[in-house]
């Protein structure tokens, strides 16, 4: 600050959170002694609409040149003034936030005059700051009106759809052959018993056939760079051996390979070929070639890696003689990477269950009649191995009584995960229900702890199955499961009754615990966003800015941040688009200034600063030797400006010499 | 803790309870609004809330051998109150009917103590053996 400081301190009571502790007068007071501080006022909401008016009407008043704003976390209001000041023709970037709530009155509660020393020493260290605070003006970047989808469940579909529908390019990279996620699965959808045959395939169609998706299935983000507005991301289409432009879908090559793979579709509780289809609806209606177990494929990688001779005929082509479309090349691999340029990404990567192998006192992966909910899904599907009817996978009996056990997994911090998994309770009920339209005179039992129903009609459709009598529910966790004969014992408890129950069933479904992709940590690395300490992927601010990541232009949708239902991922993923479709909206993007930068006479080019850096914003310029910061990338976190042994690399508007003068005026007491 | 075993025969004589008193068992959600109005859960051996919980399971015997039905008042302040809209009361009258029809005498005249005889008005025996005879 070249001119002499005109520094205006305004206090807020925030109510009685601050007030109620901190003597705001007694501040105010204080800070009017300081030197550069011209004007201090307290208000009772600073705010508020009229508490905005007194900082804009001071800062013309009294020709402000720095605001200081003793109130609550930064993360909150520091934009609202920032944006008051710029009303009133101040510079945002001259206003600074002193936290004396969070940081003050709510820690020292109960000890009003420390608390109120304290809130001075913040105030006046927060002054020392401003005095050097510079003006800064923000930067505007391009932006690329095309998205990248990442994941093709109905997050991603919904989102693909409304940024299409908007006029804007979707690029939909799915992992699997087919879209349709693991809703896909499903048998029916509580609590409205929709199958997802009617209302998800509709979707898949539109997906398809819409002008402005770009659908990639049997793809995997390589690897993205770039920025806000600005990503260059590497696709790789995996090999498939099939080309999907000439595939007509007729099925010829499903029937005629001979080998049996487990079916993921149905969870392993059907076979398919090495060529296969990923179901009936599959969108796109290709077959894909499956590396680990075409017998083919594996020959001609064994003679490239020169340890068998090649031969004449080909080992197997069977499905290659049938396809009329001549789509099928088993000799070659078709692998490749496609390069897209994007503005912004949407991560939509689901979830998975917790592998039943984690739970051996339930007999998990043991016992074969002991099963997860989406292997149940499939019995019951219409669609699926045994058309709706389930029989069990032991010896393919219709089972006369079923055990569910939720929190297989959930609310288990010491084996399993500590969050409740939020859907068990109803798909269960669900699940009961079907069972017993399938099975009338079957009997089917839940093990709970507490039923969790609160979304619109849940609780309805919980007393609907409990009152038809279709699902007798006992509340305790059960602690075994084993086989005995050709039954499966349950030791479990009621302990509304106070009594240990014993049930001898014909199958037993544990609600595992829903739980991320294990290769979201890759790609979350790669996309440089953090993951929680579970791997679901980290939002900006839990309650106000739940689809944003704190990389900017990475929104996420759907249970890649935690488990959802239907209702709320449909709900996210049209949130996420929306976010997406205001970026877009916009000729140019604006980022915050304050950022890193660097001295260009000091920095002697150690690449300390560049190993620290999470978001890649820093390089080396190799000829002049010095680092150089990537301003649309950089997020202003300081880690850099911590790191550097010369004081070179520095954050704009929290100097070294900015920092040491806080700490001076702080500890001038001690 | 006893133990507990959930088998089809023993649900199924929850269905006679069910037809005679004409109240879904399964409906109830164990909130326990029953237990805590009734007067006279301080006497019982099963409280009614816990007794429904045993029915659903098919511990029909259970209740049924307890004190419970028959130190109910049958006031109805169960039946009343209940967010379910079952009549517990109704269940309570059912347990007792069931065990009444096996020819059994919950208060047999003879084994009146002399002194209660005494003490207690001539209504209570009608009532008594109204109630709790067969």
């Amino acid at each position: 600050m070249a001119e002499k400081p005109r520094i205006g301190v305004f206090v807020c009571h925030c109510g009685l959170n601050i007030a109620g502790v901190v003597d705001v007068k007694r501040v105010a007071e204080e800070a009017k002694k300081l030197d550069g501080v011209v004007f201090s006022t307290t208000y009772v909401f600073m705010c508020s609409e009229p508490g905005q008016k007194v900082v804009e009407n001071a800062i013309k008043e009294h020709k402000l040149n720095g605001v200081v704003i003793a109130n609550c976390s930064p993360s909150l209001h520091e934009k609202t003034f920032r944006n008051a000041a710029a009303r009133a023709g101040l510079n945002p970037y001259r206003v600074e936030i002193a936290n004396i709530r969070e940081q003050v009155s709510w820690p020292h509660e109960h000890e009003p005059e420390i608390a109120t020393r304290k809130a001075i020493a913040v105030v006046r260290a927060t002054v020392e700051r401003v005095k050097n605070n510079m003006t800064y003006i923000p930067y505007e970047v391009p932006v690329t009106k095309a998205v990248l989808i990442i994941g093709g469940g109905i997050a991603g579909i919904q989102a693909a759809l409304d940024v299409a529908d908007a006029g804007y390019e979707v690029y939909l990279v799915e992992k699997s052959p087919t879209i349709g996620g693991k809703m896909l699965f499903l048998s029916e959808t509580f609590p409205t018993l929709d199958c997802p045959q009617c209302i998800e395939t509709p979707k898949m169609t539109d997906v398809s056939q819409h002008p402005n998706i770009h659908l990639m299935t049997y793809s995997e983000v390589e690897s993205v760079e770039g920025y806000l507005g600005n990503f260059n991301v590497k696709i790789k289409r995996k090999a498939s051996y099939v080309d999907f432009d000439k595939c007509t879908g007729c099925t010829d090559c499903l029937r005629v390979c001979p080998v049996k793979a487990p079916n993921e579709f149905d969870r392993g509780l059907t076979k398919r070929g090495a060529i296969y289809m990923a179901n009936e609806q599959a969108v796109p209606l290709v077959a894909v070639v499956d590396e680990k177990y075409c017998i083919e494929v594996n020959f001609q990688k064994r003679v490239k890696a020169g340890k068998v001779k090649p031969r004449e005929k080909p080992v197997c082509s069977k499905c290659v003689e049938v396809c009329e479309a001549d789509a099928i090349n088993l000799l070659e691999s078709n692998e490749k990477i496609v390069e897209v340029k994007v503005g912004a990404i949407i991560v939509a990567t689901g979830f998975e269950l917790m592998d039943m192998k984690k739970l051996p006192e339930y007999g998990g992966g043991e016992v074969p009649d002991v099963i997860d909910a989406l292997a149940f899904e499939r019995l019951l599907a219409p669609s699926g191995p045994t058309a709706g009817v389930p029989k069990r996978p032991s010896d393919g009996k219709i089972p006369k009584s079923v055990v569910f056990v939720s929190c297989a997994g959930s609310r288990d911090p010491e084996h399993g995960v500590a969050y409740c998994s939020r859907v068990c309770c109803m798909y269960l009920a669900k699940q009961a229900m079907l069972y017993k339209h399938a099975v009338p005179d079957g009997r089917a039992y839940n093990f709970y702890i507490d039923i969790r129903s609160n979304g619109k009609g849940y609780e309805e459709f919980v007393q609907r199955v409990r009152e038809e009598g279709d699902l007798i529910y006992l509340r305790g966790k059960v602690s075994k499961i084993f086989r005995k004969g050709d039954k499966v014992v349950v030791w479990g408890a009621d302990t509304l009754t106070g009594q240990k129950v014993e049930i001898e069933t014909d199958l037993v479904v544990l609600a595992t615990a829903m739980v991320p992709p294990p290769e979201i940590k890759k790609l979350a690395a790669k996309l440089r966003i953090p993951t929680d300490e579970y791997g679901w992927l980290s939002e900006a601010h839990l309650k106000l800015r739940p689809l944003e990541t704190v990389t900017a232009g990475i929104f996420i949708a759907g249970a890649a941040q935690f488990p959802k239902d239907i209702t709320d991922t449909v709900s996210q993923a049209s949130g996420a688009a929306a976010k997406v479709l205001t970026m877009f909206s916009q000729p140019k993007l604006k980022r915050e200034p304050i950022v890193a930068e660097v001295d260009t006479e000091i920095c002697a080019g150690c690449g300390l600063c560049k190993e620290q850096c999470a978001y890649d914003a820093i390089r080396i310029d190799e000829k002049k030797n010095i680092s150089v910061v990537n301003e649309a990338l950089c997020e202003g976190c300081g880690a850099c400006a911590a790191v550097c042994p010369s004081g070179a690399m520095r954050l704009r508007n929290l100097t070294k010499k900015q920092v040491i003068e806080m700490i001076e005026v702080l500890t001038e007491n001690y | 803790m006893s133990e507990l075993k959930v088998t089809e025969s023993n649900l199924e004589k929850v269905d006679e309870v069910i037809r005679i008193s004409g109240q879904n068992i399964y409906s109830c959600y164990q909130c326990g609004k029953c237990t805590s109005g009734c007067p006279s859960a301080g006497l019982m051996d099963i409280v009614p809330s816990q007794a429904m919980k045993f029915l659903q399971l098919g511990e029909v015997e259970k209740v049924s051998e307890s004190n419970t039905p028959w130190v109910c008042l049958s006031c109805f302040i169960c039946s009343v109150r209940c967010p379910k809209g079952i009549d517990i009361a109704a269940i309570m009258e059912a347990l007792r009917l069931m065990k009444l029809r096996t020819n059994f005498d919950y208060v047999h005249p003879n084994k009146i103590q002399e002194e209660e005889r005494e003490i207690l008005p001539p209504i209570a025996f009608v009532s008594a053996f109204r109630k709790m005879t067969p």
